[in-house]
């Protein structure tokens, strides 16, 4: 991408006296350039897309990068089609820009690490006069590039980010997330277990010994034993873990009858491969199917674990198939242009730069602190979640969860995750002071 | 006692994949010198090659189904593989439900292949060089490796599940009159375990009962001697090379249904069996199987919820620790020479 | 001058002066053009620049000169870390009481860890430092102290960062919605002077000169230390250690101060990355990155003086401005070319940027490595032969043990 006019160095140039190819430097400060980090004065704006490129979750941030690109192309009104534009409940945006600028973006690389990504970070708002930052697939680094753009001043739009913490002890005013969390995931799943499982059972948990495996183990003990759940016991597995082998063997010894594995990414795609592999599935414990569960679902772990999902519940932010206009528009334009559905990752990136973008349209202005007000109990609909509210108070969103289960005659590679109830946002509902942290103020930088 | 079976069990079944590929590690470093950084991408690349011939096997031609819609309401294309119309769908479906120990045959002459050309093509002109060049070249070397792999077959892990038959568990509880379901342990685990002690008995009656065997052993006792000889020891030295890599192959291989392959196993196992290596002493094959067992053991047993509560975070830390004692009591490890890898 | 000869203080001053205009060295390409991608004068990447490059000097006195491969030396920097943030959680964000603490946290935990692992030497060495990183990893990464005594030491996978009601009882309270932000007496780490030429622009941080200003003083140790006795010693226990026990001497004392020293500097470096970027997270102690050091000491070439930096630079420069060319930025490159041909170039190019950028470091180590042995410090020397068309006095023999460089 060429910019062209990169509108803050526009500023400076027009302050720069420039003659016959030399001229006289001019020295400005930050201070007196702009009335907030990165403002954009020129015919273009630009946003960061950071997602993670290498590592792990390359095929996640690469999905991400698809429903950018496509939320891009939609924004400036180059697309096939307008995707969700037309399903959207606000009619702000234009499909020529954001404010009548063209949108032109940046990408970097998180490598899924919390230095990395906020060093990609930076280079963007340095470098690139980035003006919002999006994208992510780990709490760890949510976190922490929330806290950067709270630093420098930018408006911090969360990707895949699945703890509590990023909306919760870590929330930051310029951060805002769209996506569910551990809390949400445990009282959607609760009933549904309750429901097909009985609600005298015994559980057995393995957890990801740091932050998100914490809280969604909380959640879903909390939310399990209302219903009657007996917790048996919580293992901490390592993160490096790759065999689960020893920690999954003990299991039926200790008279549980229900397996949750609190873990995601490659920690899920093993423990789930190894625990059925070790044909727990295949047990009677207390005159009961032993049964597994997952928490957090996603459609490439599905994908990795194969088989081995086959009628197993979980929790997921979004599916492609789901019925709705704003999602049945989405899935076609996506579709069309890549040629496979997208992914809740893909989904909550693309409804993110919507979001933001409607959020600066009405607003008026990219100041940070105004697209904070106009984004702060925002209502809207045809996203695909239904009637959906961005929480003012903790800057998450506020929307339908669905319990998933893993389909048993899948029809194609992508086919893989079926709906089993679509869980209202009432019932996930949550006060917004019971994770504890601070928003702070908004901060609109320089 | 129960549980303590349980995880002895699973300790032999974990360390059995640390010593396959501590053993191939070691036996490159104990006949040509050299400290391989990039042994784990040989294994990922083994996984890989049960992945590219499950991929062979269902090779397909698309088929137009009118009767049902993908997700975009358009006719749904049903693949079908050619395997299908060459043996008809049932036999075609059993070889593709066996794809994963037929790659071992598929396996077995491309490692050695890839062993060959990395000892002649980049190896062996590190023989000389100080290791910590080695390290780095053989690094450099990995990441290109698992990154060509990446860009081929993705980030995320592929599912490539064992034949049909080995699906499930075998109880040894209810063998050995303890109550069912207490001491369960998967099929496919066990037969990974068989094929682990082959294939370490194997190499080491290759060593011990071959000529070549001989020849290379006096060759990693003193290179200059068996030279001096007459004895076209670099031929020799890169057929061990071809060998060590097609151990580490196979090892992957067997373990891909265990695990879901993905780009970066190989690194993820790189850490681990070097420090199974060293604890076992540099350049000793007993030494490498047998600290391999120990570790598999040892993390087993660390794993246990009644040890976590005692000595809590112990699973997190336990292979560093023990490395860390072992090694500060014996120096060269548990059957180091002297004088090896000390400088 | 300082205490150096004419050949090092040549260097230090070209340091100093490479240093000082780092900002205008780095952005060559004008703003808007095509090339500016490749611009690296930002604040993020020149502060990077200047603290790996004090990591890499630092793991140098160690590995260029004893000889011994440490592979935990991210531990140190972690820890330093993690001391420096604890002291802007607790004391002041003035980074100096931070800086100071992790250095000597850094010293105090590179002292226990060298006592023990220095009893071993070679691979087993390196082994045992490596065990001791990777404890401390998954120490950190699970908070397991904190965990342990119901607190928070580590932060776990979300680090620590500073936080509006942490306590900073040398600090007067913060102004409503104001969030705490790393300073020098007042001067702030993210402070810049922008400067506009024509169409360039030059970006001149407070921090990156903090940075640059701590680099020229561990850059200048390490020149004393190279040309001290005890440098000399140290290179001795390399090149025979048997020999030097013979003569009487210990070498164990050595080198255990020289395991210190680099992991103080370690300490130094982690301290300046919260200092100019307030957040610690677990990843930066993890095996990769020790690793991540001695690529960058041997691909600048391990015993020189000016190798370690340029390693550092050649590799984060590629971690930071690869990775972020994608294909729209490829396609705005080979516009100017029929379609076909464009489309060639970009589907090659694309292979060793944006997510593929590992590649492109995984073939330059390689080709460093088989082609030029003694690092970047040797290939500028066999240009620089070339250039001034000397007769090259013994080359071929003299690149294959990495001479200090003048």
């Amino acid at each position: 991408m060429t910019k062209t006019n990169m509108s803050r160095r526009g500023v400076l140039k027009s302050g720069a006296v420039a003659g016959a190819g030399l001229a006289v430097p001019t020295i400005f400060t930050a201070q007196s350039a702009a009335a907030y980090t990165n403002e954009p004065t020129g015919s273009s704006v630009t946003l960061g897309f950071n997602v993670p490129q290498t590592g792990p979750y390359a095929d996640e941030g690469a999905d991400e990068l698809r429903a950018y690109q496509l939320a891009v192309e939609h924004l400036n009104g180059t697309g096939a089609d307008n995707g969700m534009l037309e399903t959207f409940s606000s009619k702000a945006l234009q499909g020529n820009g954001i404010l009548g600028k063209k949108v032109e973006y940046v990408t970097g690389d998180t490598q899924t690490k919390s230095d990395a990504a906020r060093a990609s970070a930076r280079s963007m708002i340095e470098k690139d006069g980035a003006v919002m930052i999006t994208g992510g697939s780990s709490s760890g680094v949510a976190v922490a590039v929330q806290a950067l753009c709270q630093e420098a001043g930018v408006i911090f739009m969360a990707g895949l980010t699945h703890s509590n913490d990023t909306t919760g002890k870590d929330k930051k005013a310029n951060g805002f997330r769209h996506f569910f969390n551990s809390y949400m995931s445990g009282a959607a799943l609760a009933p549904i277990l309750a429901n097909n499982y009985g609600t005298d059972r015994k559980a057995y948990h393995l957890t990801a010994d740091y932050n998100w495996g914490y809280t969604t183990e909380e959640a879903v003990k909390t939310s399990t034993e209302a219903m009657g759940w007996e917790t048996v016991a919580a293992v901490r597995t390592p993160l490096t873990q790759t065999d689960f082998s020893s920690y999954i063997a003990p299991v039926l010894q200790s008279g549980a009858d229900v397996l949750v594995l609190n873990h995601y990414g490659g920690n899920m795609v093993n423990s789930l491969t190894n625990a059925v592999q070790f044909g727990l599935r295949d047990k009677l414990v207390n005159n009961k199917n032993f049964e597994i569960v997952v928490p957090l679902y996603s459609r490439l772990m599905a994908k990795g674990a194969g088989a081995n999902v086959k009628g197993i519940y979980g929790s997921t932010n979004w599916h492609w198939s789901l019925q709705d206009e704003g999602s049945q528009a989405f899935v076609r334009s996506f579709g069309t242009k890549y040629g496979f559905p997208p992914s809740q990752a893909a989904h909550t990136c693309y409804v993110q730069t919507l979001l933001y973008a409607d959020a600066v349209q009405r607003a008026g202005s990219f100041n940070p602190c105004a697209v904070a007000e106009a984004l702060e109990d925002f209502e809207f609909d045809g996203m695909g979640n239904g009637k959906t509210l961005y929480r003012g108070a903790d800057h998450q969103c506020f929307k339908d969860v669905l319990v998933v289960k893993g389909k048993e005659n899948p029809t194609s590679e992508f086919d893989l995750l079926e709906i089993v109830e679509v869980t209202p946002t009432a019932q996930v509902t949550y006060d917004a002071s019971i994770f504890g942290g601070e928003l702070g103020a908004c901060n609109p930088g320089t | 006692m129960d549980a303590i079976i349980l995880q002895i069990l699973n300790g032999l079944d974990k360390g059995s994949a640390y010593a396959l590929i501590a053993l191939g590690l070691t036996l490159i470093f104990g006949t040509l010198g050299v400290v391989n950084f990039a042994h784990g991408a040989l294994f990922m690349i083994g996984a890989f090659c049960a992945v590219t011939l499950n991929r062979i096997l269902t090779l397909s031609h698309q088929v137009v189904d009118p009767t049902r819609t993908d997700f975009l309401g358009n006719p749904m294309k049903v693949d079908v593989p050619y395997v299908f119309d060459m043996f008809g769908e049932a036999a075609g479906q059993s070889i593709i439900d066996w794809s994963v120990p037929l790659a071992i045959l598929f396996a077995i002459p491309v490692m050695v292949l890839v062993g060959v050309i990395m000892e002649r093509g980049l190896i062996k002109f590190f023989y000389k060089r100080p290791h910590a060049d080695q390290i780095l070249v053989t690094f450099g070397l990995a990441i290109v490796l698992q990154e060509i792999i990446k860009y081929y077959y993705g980030a995320n892990p592929i599912p490539t599940p064992a034949p049909e038959a080995f699906k499930g568990s075998f109880d040894f509880g209810a063998m050995l009159g303890f109550d069912p379901n207490t001491i369960i342990y998967p099929y496919w685990r066990l037969v990974y375990f068989c094929f682990a002690a082959l294939i370490i008995g194997a190499v080491f009656v290759f060593l011990q009962f071959t000529t070549f065997g001989m020849v290379v052993r006096a060759g990693m006792a003193d290179r200059e001697t068996v030279g001096l000889l007459g004895i076209d020891i670099d031929k020799r030295f890169t057929i061990m090379f071809g060998l060590a890599a097609a151990v580490a192959g196979l090892a992957g291989v067997m373990y891909a249904p265990i695990n879901a392959p993905n780009y970066h196993m190989g690194m993820d196992f790189l850490v681990l069996s070097f420090v199974v290596v060293v604890v076992g002493g540099m350049g000793s094959l007993p030494g490498a199987v047998a600290a391999g067992f120990l570790l598999g053991i040892l993390e087993s047993f660390a794993s246990m919820r009644e040890v976590i509560a005692f000595i809590p975070g112990i699973n997190q830390v336990i292979i560093y620790l023990v490395a860390i004692i072992i090694l500060l009591t014996r120096p060269r490890g548990l059957m180091g020479r002297k004088g090896v890898m000390e400088d | 001058m300082f205490g150096l000869d004419k050949k090092d203080a040549t260097l230090l001053v070209v340091v100093a002066i490479l240093a000082l205009f780092a900002p205008f060295i780095l952005n060559p390409f004008p703003e808007g053009s095509a090339m500016a991608q490749f611009n690296a004068g930002y604040p993020d990447l020149m502060q990077r620049f200047v603290i790996f490059g004090i990591f890499a000097i630092g793991f140098n006195i160690l590995f260029g000169l004893t000889g011994y491969l440490s592979f935990g030396h991210a531990a140190f920097l972690g820890v330093g870390s993690y001391a420096a943030i604890w002291m802007m959680k607790l004391l002041t964000m003035n980074v100096i009481p931070a800086i100071i603490v992790s250095v000597i946290v850094a010293g105090l935990i590179s002292f226990l860890v060298g006592w023990i692992s220095l009893r071993r030497s070679g691979i087993y060495f390196s082994i045992l430092t490596l065990a001791f990183a990777m404890m401390m990893y998954q120490l950190a990464y699970s908070d397991l102290f904190g965990q342990l005594f119901g607190g928070v030491l580590t932060g776990g996978e979300t680090g620590l960062q500073p936080k509006v009601n942490d306590p900073r009882i040398l600090d007067a309270a913060l102004a409503e919605g104001a969030t705490p932000k790393a300073h020098l007496f007042g001067l702030e780490m993210g402070a810049s002077y922008k400067l506009a030429v024509g169409s360039w622009e030059f970006t001149f941080n407070a921090g990156y000169y903090i940075a640059a200003v701590a680099m020229l003083a561990a850059f200048y140790m390490s020149i004393r230390i190279f040309r001290s006795p005890f440098g000399l010693m140290l290179r001795s226990v390399k090149s025979n250690q048997q020999r030097v026990s013979y003569t009487g001497l210990n070498p164990r004392p050595y080198t255990l101060a020289a395991f210190v020293i680099s992991g103080m500097y370690a300490g130094l470096a982690g301290g300046l990355l919260v200092a100019m970027d307030t957040q610690v997270g677990a990843e930066r102690m993890f095996w990769t990155a020790s690793g991540e050091v001695v690529i960058m000491t041997i691909l600048g070439g391990a015993g020189t003086l000016i190798g370690p930096v340029l390693g550092s630079g050649l590799l984060k420069y590629m971690e930071n401005i690869l990775s972020k060319i994608n294909k729209g930025v490829l396609e705005g490159w080979f516009s100017f070319m029929p379609d076909g041909m464009s489309d060639f170039f970009i589907a090659i190019t694309n292979l060793f940027v944006g997510k593929q950028w590992h590649i492109t470091t995984g073939v330059i180590f390689m080709l460093v490595i088989i082609f030029v042995p003694g690092g970047l410090v040797e290939l500028g020397k066999r240009i620089g032969n070339l250039l001034t068309r000397k007769k090259q006095p013994n080359n071929t023999d003299g690149s294959a043990k990495a001479e200090p460089a003048e």
